[in-house]
């Protein structure tokens, strides 16, 4: 049996004692070569999971193995084959472009590194930028530029918390194509967490549905449409976050 | 898996089923190779992908290189006139003590700069938000101290050795009349600064940039305890063994004591090295349990916020 990008065992967190779990008992097996959506209302439990799934959050209790590798343990081994994007996170903003992706090619050890960046500014549009502080780019050129920095390693694992929040259509639509392209190109797995259906539709193949840090479904969107009797993941979405069930949905 | 289609495309990737590639690489057309899911990189190539990081700081813009050097500078040229007004009331017997008075001043710059360059480096690690990013690289923690321990080193000397050569041509007091031990006594003193630097890391990794103050002060609350300016003996008797306990005390007393006497004061040295070792070892400890703690309560996101 080939090794799962990311094994989740019982995945529970919980901030305080007595508190009710940010995270409950989540688990699931995410082969390579797949792009998953992890979807769910605000507070659902999405950034918790993902932070956990990176090792910068401690679980209470369940386990991780990325990429073969036990993140309570090994977690060094698994982080230099993941990378991560998200715009609430930002890079050093008096950095150039170029200056940013340097230093976290020298972090992920990237061989070849002056032609990887050659590559990935001209894949993502940034050789005009490449020598601009990142902190004086556009909303968009700021995602493109997280995006490089996510790619810079060629990750295996690649979580996204958000990719496309608060860009205009054209531009949510490049990122979702250079994804697209990447992990066909790649063979990589992505973890997608996201609020836009449309987005979550056309790049996962597979859906976790969490609510109160639960996994409350599980399926392809195409099971979960037919599942709901719906139309689009958005019905389903609010079908999930209000509570109504399969039966009264149908 | 390995190989190229028809199309350029690589073999392990055609669509959402494609099969898993995991743990070998991967070359697709043009040459390129995917590196899947094992580690990549040295220590030392991620140390300095740390310190390049500040690097590119200082190297656009001059007033930050200008404002490292700025504050020693000042404290050298008003200790300096001090010190000169000193020996010209007094004769020459207050040579010899003013020249006690400007090493004290430019060796305490050095554990000041060197906290100060490890404390700031990481704040701006904070003030960027950037740790997000460092944390899920695969930088240790130890990887991270020494960057920024490297850094301390860039900055002290960048802030120090202007100060020391401005001190022997305005007042002719040259440090390195300490002799080659002044190597040691300076290393000593670095490594007390990244000492309360780690520990004052900690506290902005518990209490997030509300923390941060100390960072700029620490230090001058330490300064009346260390034995900079006058001997331990001076102190209290009650408060002697605290100030004893501080490494900076015994280089000090070191120093006066080879400016004094010309003499080499190796115990002084050793005790000043061995508290070193105490110090970073409490503060190494201190650290790791607040990495361990912000790692538990989900801190390393938001601090910054």
């Amino acid at each position: 049996m080939e090794t799962p990008a990311l094994l989740v065992e019982g995945l529970t967190k919980t901030y305080r004692p007595g508190d009710t779990p940010a995270v409950d008992g989540l688990s699931f097996v995410m082969p390579m070569g797949q792009t998953w959506g992890l979807l769910g209302g605000n507070g659902a439990g999405k950034s918790t999971t993902i932070a956990m799934l990176l090792g910068l959050l401690v679980p209470s209790s369940g386990r991780v193995v990325a990429l073969g590798h036990d993140m309570a343990t090994d977690r060094f081994a698994a982080l230099a084959g993941m990378n991560f994007s998200s715009p609430y996170i930002a890079l050093p903003h008096r950095l150039t472009v170029e200056e940013n992706l340097r230093v976290y090619a020298h972090l992920y050890g990237v061989p070849d590194s002056k032609r990887r960046i050659a590559e990935l500014l001209e894949e993502f549009a940034l050789t005009d930028f490449a020598k601009r502080p990142a902190g004086q780019l556009s909303a968009g050129q700021k995602t493109r530029v997280a995006l490089a920095k996510a790619l810079v390693n060629r990750p295996a694992l690649l979580l996204l918390d958000e990719p496309t929040a608060s860009l205009d259509p054209d531009t949510g639509d490049w990122v979702r194509t250079a994804l697209e392209r990447y992990r066909a190109e790649s063979g990589a797995a992505m973890l997608l967490a996201s609020h836009n259906m449309a987005e979550v539709e056309r790049l996962c193949s597979h859906v976790v549905m969490l609510k109160g840090g639960r996994a409350v479904d599980t399926g392809s969107p195409a099971d979960l449409l037919h599942r709901y009797g719906r139309d689009d993941l958005e019905e389903v979405f609010l079908d999930i976050a209000r509570g109504r069930n399969r039966e009264d949905a149908l | 898996m390995t190989g190229t289609d028809d199309r350029g495309a690589p073999q392990a990737a055609r669509g959402n089923d494609a099969a898993p590639t995991q743990g070998r690489a991967v070359t697709f057309a043009g040459g390129t190779t995917a590196f899947h899911g094992r580690p990549q990189g040295s220590p030392a190539r991620r140390i300095w992908g740390l310190i390049f990081r500040h690097l590119a700081l200082y190297r656009r813009s001059w007033p930050r290189l200008l404002e490292l050097m700025y504050w020693p500078v000042l404290q050298m040229v008003v200790w300096g006139f001090i010190t000169a007004y000193l020996a010209g009331v007094q004769g020459n017997t207050a040579s010899v003590a003013a020249g006690v008075l400007l090493g004290g001043v430019l060796l305490w710059e050095v554990t000041l700069r060197s906290q100060m360059g490890f404390a700031i480096s990481f704040l701006e690690e904070v003030w960027s938000r950037n740790l997000g990013h460092l944390f899920v690289s695969p930088l240790r923690p130890w990887e991270l101290v020494a960057g920024l321990a490297a850094m301390s080193v860039l900055r002290t000397v960048a802030a120090v050795a202007p100060a020391m050569i401005l001190a022997f041509f305005l007042y002719g007091f040259g440090v390195w009349t300490l002799g080659p031990v002044l190597v040691a006594y300076v290393f000593a003193l670095m490594a007390m600064g990244w000492a309360v630097a780690l520990a004052v890391t900690a506290l902005i990794l518990r209490h997030g940039a509300g923390a941060e103050a100390l960072a700029w002060g620490v230090m001058f609350g330490i300064a009346p305890f260390a034995a900079v300016f006058y001997p331990v003996a001076i102190l209290p008797a009650w408060l002697q063994p605290v100030a004893l306990a501080i490494p900076a005390a015994h280089v000090f007393e070191g120093m006066r004591a080879a400016l004094n006497n010309g003499a080499m004061e190796w115990g002084h040295l050793g005790w000043a090295l061995a508290l070193d070792v105490v110090w970073m070892a409490g503060a190494a400890w201190i650290f790791l349990a607040q990495f361990h703690s912000a790692r538990v309560r989900g801190a390393l996101l938001n601090i910054g916020e």
